[in-house]
């Protein structure tokens, strides 16, 4: 055979800058339960978890939904470090078993052998902090991602203090960095329950639940001891703005009358979703779960569908039960330590919740009910529930008024969220759709009647955070990268002028390469 | 009663046409489009969703300067919004940005190649370039401005294609893969797809990388390599007076929207699957772009990326199309652009159109670009060229 294609990826990447026996990305109880049991069954053992975040990603969503209520003392780092550790005493058990512990650290790829990517070394997690990137190589990994918010919008939910339970929870119980003193909560589930006890307990007033359906959802009855009002049937329509983002939620009873509830924030608590999009983005394999809060990855006890990679914790599937009760992820993590170091271990029980999609689906439609087609599905890309359902191209474009619609689509064929996006870029922007995903994928079930199962998840893609392209470019690379690299495929003969082909001049274009 | 078992068969199977082409990609769609425009009644098909191979996933470049329909592209793109009743964002001009000695000479080459075939260029000095593009840095070297050229959106691009030719009456089938063509009494008859027999007059074939499997019954060799080739996208910035801008071995283009979505660099090749790819993965090359990027671009370090793709081309041996209607069995029309057919789509739709309908390229000689010059190719020829998977040179 003659030499392989130089300009091939063959042989370009450069064998990962360090490289662990186990790796575990998350360091929530899941993940850290995971690292301790790894490293005390002897196992050289990192840990990584973006927390503290930068304010820069927290300032676009990412990785929770903060809805601009994150203090200005999360622009502190080394402070933010020193609470991040502090707490959680987890972590410096973590740090006593031997664990390599580094925080404010991102996973922003997970790279493996898989259909149409054979040329790695071996497989890898690209990593950053603030000022580097590399890539880690591993023997076995150990995804304990968690979870995050699911998104609903109404009128005015683009503004400061319209934010997540994930975020709350990050911001009062890790951070100490809220910037919020009145919530209304959404949702009356555990995961209510729990964000409304959390903030009582911080000294942050509660001044509604808000629940669609006729009851609550979980034994709200401490709460209400404690002063809470729980509305039911009621629903929001719409944030009020002020100066400094909300400042009142406009509530609609069950009678359609709309009454205004004073507060700087409104915390949507109705539901999360797993963070898998590590795995996704690998070809990890997701099934639709609505008992595990959505696309959750598909599972043999721990292990995922990537040889040597495991879940555990949320990002395995959001468990039933109150969310304060990190029994079951340190379980999981625990499960996910032997089961990736090869011993036995008692497969954790699935999350044999009910299927959560029915009362996601109260919630959007009650959403929609009260609002216009001018509410946001994404706010990045400013495209409106209407300009989803219409399939509209953006405004910017000043595209003439076009018959196609989501109708029209689905006569060529079932619905596709990716196709969606690319046509009305919804799910397209900087938060890398954490605000609009599941939305999106609602109010497309709804409108093309068909069960949210049906609507195939828009796809997640590296870096599964949003790096700059600085940073990345940090990543280590070989000098055969550098002197292989061709704009497209580095053949000659493909750039010929077409009148030189077979003449004498052809030979002359056959040492340059570089075309449009 | 005599019951017409063929029409029993196929009671269920959708209508055949006079022409069906496999393949709803830029190339098949374009076709279409353009048969459906002379009154041929024409049926797409496509494994899955339009546009959802490399169609969709391109870098929207519309500036071929070394192929016949050069002319043709030029011409077309900027009436394509017009003619199509569809937005597809394209935008004229290409600036090419030099950040190094070397790519200013091959710049500058390529400058008079265009100029030689009519269209004006001009070459900025390291000042003039960061004036035409405040993006650029000290490291500058020159760029030059091609006032021909452009750019698109590729995926609006397709669906503008696809819903055009159902504006004319023709028809696209989604997720309907042709598993093999009909033959009988040594014409092409139709297609064997899951929902039975989808008979035609005539077939094209513009199915990416798995032409090559579908043509072999009919007797027709189209050799193709396939590989996979990514790009990375970043966050909205300030719009460039010329959106497309690339260079330093990247290519690429601002978005109407800001975005910056360039590619380059290093392809994987891969073995064909006949029901099309298992995954499209992206690879760490995104930070290998991502560093390059920045150079080309100093004052857009800071930009965040937000995804990278992939997407899969197929390549002739020689790297340069094959659109052709072979002789035998003479009612097939082929087309593969070699990994170079997005901006060169509405020309070689116009092509095909003329193949199947005239039986010759109507505005430019293409000859060149035909089956026979394969003729002798060694059955290992990828071999030969290296062009082989990791896991095949592994093996070797
Ligand atoms: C409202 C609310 C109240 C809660 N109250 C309590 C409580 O009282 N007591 C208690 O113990 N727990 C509490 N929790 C936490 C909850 O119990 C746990 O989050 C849950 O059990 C799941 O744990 P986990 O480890 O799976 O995920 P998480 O705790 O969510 O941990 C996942 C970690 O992984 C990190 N991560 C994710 N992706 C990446 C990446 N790509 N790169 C780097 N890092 C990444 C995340 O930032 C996060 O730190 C509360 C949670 C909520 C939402
Ligand atoms: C990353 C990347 C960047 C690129 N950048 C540019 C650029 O800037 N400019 C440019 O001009 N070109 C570019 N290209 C190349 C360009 O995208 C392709 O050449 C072009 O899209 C080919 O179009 P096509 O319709 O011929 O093939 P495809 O897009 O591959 O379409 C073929 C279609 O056939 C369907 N199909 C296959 N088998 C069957 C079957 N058995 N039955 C039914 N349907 C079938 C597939 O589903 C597919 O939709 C790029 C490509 C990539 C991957």
């Amino acid at each position: 055979m003659a030499t392989v294609d130089p300009k091939s990826l063959h042989g370009k990447f450069p064998a990962s800058r360090e490289h662990v026996e186990v790796l575990v990305v998350g360091a929530g109880p899941a993940g850290t339960a995971a690292a301790i049991a790894a490293a005390r069954l002897g196992a050289k053992v990192k840990l990584v978890d973006e927390n503290p975040v930068s304010g820069g990603l927290a300032g676009l969503d990412v990785p929770l939904f903060f809805g601009g209520r994150a203090g200005a003392a999360l622009g502190n780092g080394q402070r933010m470090l020193e609470r991040v550790f502090a707490a959680d005493p987890k972590l410096e058990e973590a740090f006593e078993a031997g664990v390599d512990l580094a925080l404010g650290t991102t996973a922003w790829g997970l790279f493996a052998h898989g259909p149409g990517l054979q040329t790695l070394p071996g497989p890898v997690v690209g990593l950053a902090d603030e000022g580097d990137a590399w890539l880690c190589g591993f023997d076995r990994l150990i995804l304990a991602t968690g979870a995050r918010d699911l998104v609903l919008f109404f009128e005015g939910a683009d503004q400061p203090g319209v934010m997540g339970a994930q975020a709350l929870h990050a911001l009062l119980g890790r951070y100490e960095a809220f910037d919020g003193r009145e919530v209304v909560i959404l949702g009356t589930g555990d995961l209510a329950v729990a964000a409304a006890t959390l903030a009582l307990d911080r000294g942050v007033a509660v001044a509604a639940m808000v629940e669609v359906r006729d009851a609550p959802e979980a034994d709200v009855a401490p709460l209400l001891a404690r002063g809470v009002p729980v509305l039911t049937g009621t629903v929001i329509r719409a944030a009020e703005r002020g100066p400094f983002g909300v400042a009142a939620a406009l509530l609609v009873g069950p009678d359609g009358a709309e009454r205004r509830v004073p507060c700087d924030t409104v915390c949507l608590a109705v539901d999360r979703v797993p963070a898998v999009e590590l795995l996704e983005a690998a070809g990890g394999a997701l099934v639709a779960d609505g008992a595990r809060g959505g696309f959750a990855p598909r599972l043999v006890g721990p292990a995922s569908s990537i040889a040597g990679v495991f879940v555990a914790g949320d990002a395995a599937g959001v468990a039933p039960g109150p969310a304060g009760d990190a029994s079951a992820a340190r379980a999981w993590g625990v499960a996910a330590a032997r089961a990736a170091l090869g011993y036995d271990a008692p497969a954790p029980a699935p999350a044999a919740g009910r299927d959560r999609n029915p009362y996601r689906l109260d919630w959007m439609r009650r959403l929609l009910a009260v609002g216009t087609p001018d509410v946001l599905a994404c706010q990045c890309e400013d495209v409106t529930r209407g300009d989803v359902l219409g399939v509209r191209p953006p405004r910017y474009l000043g595209a003439p008024a076009s018959p196609r619609a989501l109708d029209t689509l689905l006569g060529d064929g079932p619905v596709n969220q990716d196709q969606i996006k690319r046509l009305t870029r919804a799910c397209m922007g900087a938060c890398q759709a954490r605000r609009c995903r599941e939305q999106v994928a609602l109010l497309l079930a709804l409108g093309a009647q068909i069960p949210v199962e049906a609507v195939p998840l828009a796809g997640y893609r590296a870096p599964v955070r949003p790096l700059p392209l600085g940073l990345l470019g940090r990543l280590d690379e070989r000098p055969e990268m550098r002197d292989g690299w061709d704009v497209w495929f580095g053949i000659p003969t493909q750039w010929v002028p077409y009148d030189d082909i077979g003449t004498e001049r052809e030979a002359e274009h056959l040492r340059g390469n570089m075309h449009l | 009663m005599v019951m017409d078992m063929d029409g029993l068969r196929d009671a269920a199977a959708p209508k055949g046409a006079e022409v069906v082409v496999v393949g709803g990609g830029v190339t098949g769609l374009s076709a279409a489009w353009w048969l459906a425009r002379s009154g041929v009644d024409v049926l797409v098909i496509d494994k899955g969703v339009v546009g959802w191979e490399a169609s969709g996933r391109n870098g929207g470049g519309c500036s071929h300067y070394q192929s016949p329909l050069f002319l043709e592209e030029q011409r077309l793109w900027p009436q394509m919004d017009a003619l199509l009743g569809y937005p597809t964002e394209h935008r004229p001009e290409r600036i090419i940005l030099a950040v190094t000695q070397g790519q200013w000479d091959q710049y500058r080459r390529i400058a008079g190649i265009i100029r030689s075939q009519g269209f004006a260029v001009d070459e900025l000095d390291p000042a003039q370039a960061r004036e035409a593009v405040p993006l650029a840095g000290d490291n500058a070297v020159g760029a030059i401005h091609v006032r021909t050229g452009g750019h698109a959106n590729p995926q609006r691009t397709v669906q503008a294609y696809a819903w055009a030719l159902q504006d004319l009456g023709g028809r696209v089938l989604q997720h309907m893969p042709a598993l093999g063509l009909v033959l009988r009494g040594g014409r092409v008859v139709g297609v064997a797809t899951p929902a039975g027999e989808i008979g035609c007059d005539h077939l094209v074939v513009a199915a990416g990388p798995q032409a090559e499997g579908l043509l072999l019954p009919a007797g027709i060799r189209l050799p193709l390599a396939a590989a996979r080739a990514e790009m990375i996208v970043t966050e909205p910035l300030p719009p460039l007076r010329v959106g497309g801008t690339d260079g330093n071995g990247l290519y690429g283009r601002q978005t109407l929207r800001g975005n910056l979505a360039y590619g380059g660099g290093p392809h994987e090749w891969l073995d064909t699957e006949a029901a099309g790819p298992r995954g499209r993965p992206a690879s760490p090359l995104l930070a290998n772009l991502s560093r390059r990027l920045a150079e080309l671009f100093p004052k857009a370090a800071h930009a965040r990326v937000l995804r990278s793709w992939a997407g899969i081309v197929e390549n002739t041996p020689d790297g340069r199309p094959v659109i052709d209607r072979p002789a035998d069995p003479g009612n097939v029309t082929v087309c593969t652009m070699s990994g170079v057919g997005f901006g060169l789509s509405p020309a070689s739709g116009h092509a095909v159109r003329d193949l199947v309908v005239e039986g010759r390229c109507s505005f430019a000689e293409i000859g060149k670009l035909g089956l026979d010059r394969f003729r002798d190719l060694p059955a290992d020829w990828r071999e030969r060229q290296g062009w082989v998977t990791p896991a095949a040179e592994r093996a070797a």
